[in-house]
């Protein structure tokens, strides 16, 4: 008997963020807002500092922070409306149409990564979904001079950030929180 | 002294997250204190009718005013929405995943339960007068309903009550982000304490001495499982971890301690427990002390866990 298996390949799509590189300038956190016209006084990512140590040994790990795109989403389990939801990219979006701004999917978040956009829906990152159909990067990506941010599938082991993830120690945030979040830190 | 420092400075600054996370104000409190206390209505308005198959003539029309306190709850949810005008897409879909969406669809079925355990408990006399109200044809036919139905209808409205009250809960309980509400004792703790409440919003209605006597003894009994859960809530922080401690300290030790203990534990609970069993053991006649600080108590309990609660995150964990 002829059995023929296909597998059909599932793009996963994810982040990773090299710490070790990144030096806060902020121009990711200016290109999001220029590039998905995010309102004055918000911002869907964010740069982190967290300094660790006993003077004079100090150590200083720069973040540059966003919604994390998890795989076992809470925000998207406890929205009453459909309205948050995972794409089958591995995108987490909100569907503005469908959003009460009940603010549920706010609190269920552990990174608090969302928002209350003044137009009454919940907003955060998209990984600039509407740059990645086009087989951009995300603008935050395309602009860092450090090349500390890389997108990509993760589910295609030859893609960079497979690499990167299987070549270098990284962290997730709260990994407590059972989320897996597809926001890898390299430290 | 030898102190390693962890500082995190972030760059995020937005409105109602940052500091401290503040989305829900007083609009979801006055929900949650309603929809308990309907619950609550939904559950014993039924159990004393089926205890002596007829209702009392002073709790005659308690589902309808259980139904008009629902509807101010719902009033106070409509006004926490940011986009109230996509409030029917509640109502286009079912997402089995989330309390919120249980919830939705239980208040639809909530209503026509509270109208038809109204209707077949009347008494005559108001039966004759909803008769002659125009469009009576319809009246008749759910009186007729109402009637047949009776018993029916009586478990159903209870079943949904404890539906509503659970939910109430639940709908904080499966919020893992936040540590405090982050607890399976929330649904039960909800639910128990909107049977107080609910008994004590009945005992302010003219009931017969007997049916306050009854609502006096099961009001007694919620508040000591409330006071357990409570107990046992609070155990369960305590013994959960670091999450588990940043959830307690909010109530013990933190800036909410004198709130919870002082109006929920002592004033909510301790004091109206006292003078119920004072009532019941001297035969002392019944004041209005007990269910007023027992409604007190009941909404400052949601009131502190509502605002405590949000500001317990993970981002708490250095």
């Amino acid at each position: 008997m002829n059995t023929q298996t296909r597998t059909e390949h599932r793009i996963r799509y994810g982040m990773v963020m090299d710490t070790r590189k990144c030096v806060g300038c902020n121009a990711c956190v200016l290109a999001c807002k220029n590039e998905n016209g995010t309102p004055h006084g918000f911002t869907r990512d964010w740069i982190t500092t967290t300094t660790r140590g006993r003077f004079p040994k100090l150590s200083m790990e720069i973040r540059s922070e966003r919604c994390n795109h998890c795989e076992n989403a809470p925000c998207v389990t406890v929205c009453p409306t459909g309205a948050s939801h995972i794409t089958d990219t591995g995108i987490v979006l909100v569907d503005h149409d469908k959003c009460t701004g009940c603010k549920a999917c706010i609190a269920a978040c552990p990174y608090d990564a969302r928002f209350i956009h003044p137009a009454g829906y919940a907003d955060k990152c998209t990984f600039c979904n509407h740059r990645v159909e086009q087989g951009l990067d995300p603008a935050c990506v395309s602009v860092c001079p450090t090349e500390s941010l890389h997108f990509g599938d993760l589910n295609d082991p030859d893609s960079e950030v497979s690499r990167l993830v299987a070549e270098n120690e990284f962290k997730v945030l709260h990994p407590e929180a059972g989320t897996r979040p597809k926001l890898f830190f390299l430290v | 002294m030898d102190t390693t420092l962890i500082e995190t400075v972030s760059g995020r600054h937005n409105p109602m997250i940052d500091p401290h996370m503040h989305i829900w104000g007083w609009e979801i409190p006055v929900y949650l204190f309603l929809g308990g206390l309907v619950a609550g209505i939904m559950v014993l308005v039924p159990l004393l009718e089926l205890r002596t198959n007829e209702r009392s003539k002073g709790l005659q029309h308690a589902p309808l005013v259980a139904a008009g306190l629902l509807s101010l709850g719902m009033l106070s949810l409509l006004l926490d929405l940011e986009y109230p005008a996509h409030v029917y897409r509640f109502y286009t879909t079912f997402q089995p995943t989330s309390p919120m969406s249980w919830g939705s669809w239980v208040l639809m079925l909530v209503y026509p339960a509270l109208i038809l355990s109204w209707l077949g408990g009347l008494t005559q006399e108001t039966r004759d007068r909803l008769g002659r109200l125009p469009g009576s044809g319809l009246v008749q036919w759910a009186l007729e309903f109402a009637t047949i139905h009776r018993t029916g209808i009586l478990w159903l409205t209870i079943v949904l009550g404890v539906a509503l009250g659970t939910y109430t809960g639940l709908l904080l309980g499966t919020m893992e982000a936040r540590l405090q509400w982050h607890t399976a004792t929330l649904g039960p703790l909800f639910l128990t304490s909107g049977i107080s409440t609910g008994a004590a919003f009945l005992m302010l209605m003219p009931a017969e001495e007997d049916r306050l006597n009854r609502l006096v003894r099961w009001d007694s009994i919620a508040i000591v499982v409330e006071l357990g859960l409570i107990g046992a809530m609070l155990l369960g922080f305590a013994t959960g971890g670091t999450t588990g401690l940043i959830a307690v300290k909010t109530v013990m030790g933190g800036e909410w301690t004198p709130w919870f203990w002082s109006l929920v534990v002592v004033a909510g609970l301790a004091v109206p427990l006292a003078l119920n069993l004072t009532e019941i053991r001297q035969h002392v006649h019944m004041t209005l002390f007990s269910p007023l600080l027992v409604l007190g108590g009941g909404f400052a309990l949601r009131w502190i866990l509502v605002m405590a609660g949000q500001q317990t995150s993970f981002a708490l964990l250095q």
